[in-house]
């Protein structure tokens, strides 16, 4: 954040200098150049943004995990009520390439479970039976998108092998099944609920904004004081108000919503913060002092800037929202079962017992951690690249 | 001019706890039904018989019968007056004697998680800048990218499960068994401050982590400052120059960042007791929204709401006190 200088003029005397050089001799460095100082606000913004690496594989990786989020009944093995009797709480699967007799491709070997002396659970992998791993397997038939009804899945074993490759839970239904689905609602509240706090901050700053004085007065207070308290106790008590027969996109939009109504505030002080003091930047006066029209200052000049920023405020905006998802549902008061998100599953780990005896359980969490760590590595490139004509 | 200050401040936060005061009360009121519902549907179902007229009498007795405005009057001034936050259901006792040793718990805590915030961010924050792209550098901007991006109870799970893998601890807890229902004492206060710094650490991380990154950056932005070349040619010692100087000046846009730091660690210490079993006031929070038990849980969002408040105040005036340049910035 303190990368970014904003700039004064300064820079742009030797840009001048050098356009001039460019046009006198045409070499090929110089042609270069010339590109440079030619190409627009956002060739300079994906320039800048090609050279933050941590940030473009984040962009990669969460591409990846939305991909994920929207083909997840083909991509999980398995449907996310399907439970295995027998299989409860059975371990990640260990995936062989060698058996005895030398390579063979990858392959699971069938398992079976008991108790030990200790009547604890315990598998064991049965050597005579293997089940290799193929792709593009029939399994549990589902409608993709809702429409196509198929039963292929990208991977999986034969009917009477079972592959759970991140173990099982309490009900022996396939973790890595469940994480993937889980996906789809975690991934998306966040954008989601980004969105609606968005619109609230517009509708309410606008209306702040054009009626000034005590209204906007009041709203301001009100900004201030939302974002200065605690959001996880109020979202806590809206979460609680859903009613509980609510079915899953009813409670999956009141959630949102909820994440929304305490979230929209902080969203909107920055956004508001960012255009007053574009509102004061030397170009925009100096427009001002040139004769252009305040339609066009605002069209031409400060919106592109201005999107670049609201961008940013938003990827930056989301792992609050992910991560506010996923503590109401990890206590219970977020998205209901059936539905999965991370956060409905993390709340078998409530009990630590139950952590200690079968670690697999926590495997969410990891997702949830990469997630927000992706965001935020997004965000800070995208920060870097929103002003392409700063000095970095 | 601090008394101004002081005096100003004082004055904003009046419209401010009204506020809160009435989005605790809407919360209050935000399950379908009035709030006896739930009580009446419990009782008839544990068997108790209960006629209408009871019910009648129960939401007379509570001020159910009158009007949204005089109940939140009434409410409100018996908490100003009296020091009375309604009666939870579940517990069956006033709100504020089931709060009463909860809620100084969460300050504590709370106080202690500032605390170390800061005690810990600053000096790694200057180290690092200091030693820029050396391996610790690196250590910690490490750290702190995972301590940003991992909320507190997911921390918190992951501690209770190493503890309980390595040293086989299954419950963490503010207290040692014997001290667990134990009057106060010291020997009890010395065997909290054991136990404490537990959930004082996993909530701190996240501040810790972001304060860290800025407190490295505003260093960095001094460190090449004219200055600093200047003072290092006349011959300063380096630990002297640093302390006397760019650290000042990098503090000084540390102490905006009280502004999220409090409402952020209150959030998080919600959680983080829960999972480590800490009996400050968020247990009973999720167990009140569970029973819907609203007195008790809008109680508990008042109260948590106006210590942010005044924390964030009390720290915004020690540090105009402290650096009297500050007052300017909040005076415009």
């Amino acid at each position: 954040m303190t990368e970014s200088i904003p700039h004064n003029g300064a820079p742009h005397k030797p840009e001048i200098e050098s356009v001039a050089a460019a046009t006198a001799s045409q070499s090929a460095p110089d042609r270069e150049k010339q590109a440079l100082y030619t190409s627009s606000q956002w060739q300079l913004i994906w320039r800048r943004f090609k050279r933050h690496r941590l940030a473009q594989i984040a962009m990669i990786m969460l591409a990846f995990l939305y991909i994920i989020a929207a083909c997840a009944e083909f991509i999980a093995p398995y449907e996310t009520r399907r439970d295995f009797k027998g299989f409860v709480y059975a371990p990640p699967a260990k995936i062989h390439f060698f058996d005895e007799d030398g390579f063979v491709g990858p392959f699971v070997y069938g398992l079976k479970g008991g108790r030990d002396e200790n009547y604890q659970r315990i598998f064991e992998e049965v050597k005579e039976e293997q089940y290799p791993i193929r792709f593009f397997v029939r399994g549990d038939e589902y409608k993709l998108w809702g429409v196509y009804k198929t039963n292929l899945h990208l991977f999986g074993v034969e009917e009477d092998g079972q592959i759970f490759v991140l173990g099982t839970d309490r009900l022996g239904r396939d973790l890595f099944s469940r994480v993937i689905y889980g996906t789809r609602i975690s991934l998306t509240i966040g954008l989601v609920g980004v969105f609606l706090s968005f619109v609230l901050g517009l509708i309410i700053g606008g209306v702040s904004g054009y009626f000034g004085g005590t209204v906007d007065e009041i709203i301001q207070r009100m900004i201030d004081l939302l974002v200065s308290i605690p959001h996880l106790p109020l979202w806590m008590a809206l979460a609680a108000a859903v009613p509980r027969d609510w079915n899953s996109i009813q409670t999956y939009f009141a959630i949102t919503i909820v994440l929304s109504i305490v979230g929209w505030a902080g969203l909107a002080r920055t956004v508001r913060g960012r255009l007053l003091s574009l509102r004061e930047e030397d170009f925009t006066i100096a427009a001002r002092v040139s004769g252009v029209s305040e339609w066009r200052i605002i069209t031409k000049h400060l919106l592109p800037l201005f999107t670049s920023y609201i961008v940013v405020a938003i990827t930056l905006a989301v792992p609050g929202m992910i991560i506010g998802e996923t503590s109401l549902s990890f206590i219970g008061l977020g998205i209901q079962p059936p539905a999965v998100s991370w956060g409905t599953l993390l709340q078998d780990s409530q009990m630590i017992v139950n952590v200690a005896l079968h670690p697999w359980l926590l495997i969410p969490a990891l997702f949830v951690i990469v997630t927000v760590l992706m965001f935020n590595f997004l965000g800070d490139g995208l920060r870097d690249a929103a002003d392409p004509y700063s000095i970095s | 001019m601090l008394a101004q200050y002081i005096g100003r401040r004082l004055l904003l936060l009046i419209p401010l706890l009204f506020i809160v005061s009435i989005i605790s009360f809407a919360l209050i009121q935000l399950p379908p039904g009035d709030i006896l519902n739930m009580e009446v549907l419990r009782l008839r179902s544990a068997g108790t018989q209960i006629s209408e007229e009871q019910v009648e009498a129960l939401r007379q007795l509570y001020g159910l019968d009158k009007s949204m405005p005089e109940q939140y009057w009434l409410w409100l001034s018996n908490i100003l007056l009296e020091g009375n936050f309604g009666t939870s259901f579940t517990y069956v006792k006033p709100v504020g004697e089931i709060l009463a040793a909860r809620v100084p718990l969460t300050a504590a805590v709370a106080i202690f998680t500032a605390l170390f915030v800061w005690i810990t961010a600053v000096p790694i924050g200057v180290y690092s800048a200091t030693h820029q792209y050396s391996l610790i550098d690196y250590f910690w901007t490490f750290i702190s990218f995972i301590g940003i991006a991992t909320p507190g109870f997911l921390l918190a799970l992951i501690f209770l499960w190493v503890a309980f893998v390595l040293f086989d601890i299954s419950a963490i807890g503010l207290f040692s068994q014997q001290y667990e229902t134990a009057p106060w004492s010291w020997a009890k206060f010395l065997d909290m401050l054991q136990h404490i710094w537990v959930p004082i650490v996993i909530i701190g991380m996240a501040g810790t982590a972001g304060l860290m990154r800025t407190m490295r950056g505003m260093m960095l932005d001094e460190l090449n400052k004219q200055y600093v070349i200047t003072a290092r040619s006349k011959g300063l010692t380096e630990i002297r120059l640093l302390v006397k100087y760019p650290v000042r000046t990098s503090l000084n846009p540390m102490i905006s960042t009280i502004g999220w730091m409090l409402p952020s660690i209150i959030s998080g210490e919600v959680l983080v007791s829960m999972v480590l079993n800490i009996p400050t006031t968020g247990p009973v929070l999720l167990q009140a929204l569970l029973n819907q038990d609203m007195f008790l849980a809008g109680s508990i969002v008042f109260i948590l709401s106006v210590l942010t408040v005044i924390g964030t105040l009390i720290s915004d005036i020690l540090l105009v006190w402290l650096d009297p340049r500050i007052r300017y910035e909040g005076m415009t």
